[in-house]
């Protein structure tokens, strides 16, 4: 223990890694979700790095953001040289903040995704088509529950920790009030007890761009052409919302795309409306709309801080065990400090443990995506210390 | 008694770790990078917590396993339970604190206890830079010019006493320290120690309510 040489340097990669695929809710047993809806059979896609420790206590929890899925780290054997690794490489391998030489990490897709996991985009067994709008509006609480099962198949009842930024840390928060005796510690990532009136406006317009394409055709469109156009403005939006005024400033500032003059048209002149349309165009390759359509409502419905019974509030959870690490950062417009400064308030009201950083960063809400040692070091340090109480 | 362990840390620090019982709820406001509740951890199994500004203090302290919150003592004390704490420690801050007034009230309400600790204004060498020199007083403890010194409220052992007393809070205990700079050493002063000590360590209780 405490070898200091080979704490810092050189942290290694993830790997490769597998996606795996786990199926439950078979009918006539669906899952009831929280709505009251029935849903089954439910497929989940997840991934995993480390190794699960003899006493199953080293288990880790990763929860996605919004677009993201259950490739967190590492690589898919066969995949070509330049590959991009997984959304949090950074954090996740052998030396890194989720330490996959002490830790046994865990990713799933979330329920209402199209990554592996059922959602919109599947097939209904009972038409033998896509769900489309058939498929019932879900929950924070309902991913949960889905991970939960999983977590049941894997033979794993405590988590060392769950940690997730954005829509991720929804989830985290959404695990400690559920189940807060498996969750030893958990870290809430650039996230929010619930959505502003910002937050869901920002959501809204994404939602109003998809449904007004024509090609949405009230969400069935699995077999015709797809509402790209709608899915792409959505993605522009979303990402003006991921970034800030000073990395916009940074990055882009007013300079012109690949040309000198003004075009006096609608082409893209400005270097961000060009990124826009990449970043849009891109999306549409690997995402669903209707499953922006029901994440965003999810994430929009979610909120820890007004709860009536039977859902589990903060103060079902009064002086629980878990030990909490709050992180925000100070470019996040999305969800501000002053949001996470909330959270801590509530927790420290609850009576639990909770220690909270803003790390300085000006790359908006998207920083935790951006490798960055501070996240790293902080995480791994926390993680150690849960570990020693 | 100070116990061997405690060498490496500040004479003031060390007196007030000293005076903590074992498995207390203890927390630190200002704590820096932590050394004072890392120690009360490792030697006293305290239940920890530290409030600090400097976003990369939090971090390191976080990063070393103890609970810290990021932010302004003033705001992060107002969010715990009446009594959440067995003690409340503020070193060396509270000449630094805009409504100290309004700060003790708080430590009072959160803590069963709190320790104060503060440079003492009323030391002979300062009291006779003023006489002689006719100037702001500068001294180790407080090396700042009287334009740029973070140090706004002037407090001697004296002041506090009778603030203590004005507002109905019971000092369990006084400890003068006079301390030395270089060697993190120091020694507790009995005799004249508004005039001698270079620090005031104070524990307080609230009177309860008659």
């Amino acid at each position: 223990m405490n070898r200091k040489v080979q704490a810092d340097p050189d942290p290694g990669s993830a790997g490769l890694v597998e996606k795996q695929f786990y199926t439950f809710a078979h009918p006539p047993q669906q899952m009831v979700l929280e709505s009251g809806a029935r849903l089954g059979p439910i497929t989940i896609a997840y991934e995993t790095w480390g190794r699960l420790s003899e006493k199953r206590n080293n288990a880790v929890l990763v929860t996605h953001a919004f677009s993201g899925d259950s490739h967190a780290a590492g690589f898919y054997g066969g995949e070509p040289a330049d590959a991009k690794p997984g959304w949090w490489d950074s954090m996740i391998g052998p030396g890194k903040g989720l330490d996959t030489s002490k830790y046994f990490v865990i990713c799933a897709n979330i329920l209402g995704s199209c990554m592996g996991t059922t959602g919109p985009s599947s097939i209904n067994p009972e038409t033998g088509k896509p769900y489309g709008l058939g498929f019932p509006m879900m929950t924070i609480g309902d991913i949960i529950e889905t991970q939960k099962v999983l977590l049941d198949y894997l033979g794993i009842d405590s988590l060392h920790t769950v940690i997730g930024g954005s829509i991720g840390g929804m989830q985290v928060l959404e695990w400690c009030v559920r189940y807060p005796e498996m969750v030893r510690s958990a870290i809430p990532v650039a996230t929010t007890m619930r959505h502003s009136a910002l937050a869901i406006a920002f959501n809204e317009v994404a939602r109003q761009a998809i449904m007004g394409d024509p090609h949405w055709e009230l969400g069935n469109y699995y077999d015709k052409t797809p509402p790209a156009l709608g899915l792409a403005v959505a993605r522009m939006i979303g990402h003006v919302t991921y970034l800030s005024d000073e990395a916009m400033r940074r990055k882009f500032g007013r300079q012109l795309q690949d040309k000198s003059h003004f075009s006096f048209g609608f082409d893209a002149d400005f270097q961000v409306e060009s990124y826009l349309r990449y970043q849009g165009s891109k999306f549409v390759k690997r995402f669903d709309a209707n499953s922006v359509l029901y994440i965003t409502k999810a994430a929009d419905y979610f909120d820890l801080a007004q709860r009536e019974a039977p859902a589990r509030s903060l103060q079902d959870i009064r002086g629980a065990a878990t030990k909490y690490l709050v992180v925000s950062y100070t470019s996040d417009w999305l969800y501000p400090t002053y949001q996470a400064k909330e959270l801590v308030q509530s927790l420290k009201r609850a009576n639990l443990d909770v220690s909270f950083c803003e790390i300085e960063a000006d790359c908006g809400h998207d920083a935790f995506l951006i490798p960055d040692q501070r996240l790293g070091r902080l995480v791994g340090g926390f993680l150690d210390g849960v570990a020693r109480n | 008694m100070v116990s061997p362990e405690t060498e490496n840390m500040r004479f003031d620090l060390r007196v007030i770790a000293s005076r903590i019982e074992p498995g207390a709820r203890v927390l630190d406001l200002g704590c820096g990078n932590g050394d004072l509740l890392a120690w009360l951890v490792e030697n006293k199994q305290v239940v920890a917590t530290g409030i600090e500004q400097d976003k990369d203090k939090a971090a390191f302290c976080i990063s070393r396993g103890i609970s810290v919150l990021q932010g302004d003592l003033n705001e992060e004390v107002d969010d715990y339970p009446d009594f959440n704490f067995d003690y409340v420690i503020l070193s060396q801050t509270l000449q630094q604190v805009y409504e100290p007034a309004r700060l003790l009230y708080s430590l009072s309400r959160i803590g069963r206890r709190f320790i104060v600790s503060f440079p003492n204004f009323s030391h002979y060498s300062i009291r006779l830079q003023l006489l002689f020199k006719g100037m702001a007083p500068k001294s180790e403890q407080l090396p700042y010019n009287w334009y740029d010194s973070p140090n706004i409220r002037v407090i001697t052992l004296k002041d506090f006493r009778k603030f203590s007393s004005d507002v109905g809070y019971r000092i369990v205990e006084e400890i003068a320290v006079k301390t030395d700079y270089r060697s993190k050493g120091g020694g507790v002063v009995r005799l004249l120690s508004n005039l001698r000590a270079t620090y005031g360590i104070f524990i307080i209780e609230k009177r309860p309510n008659p």
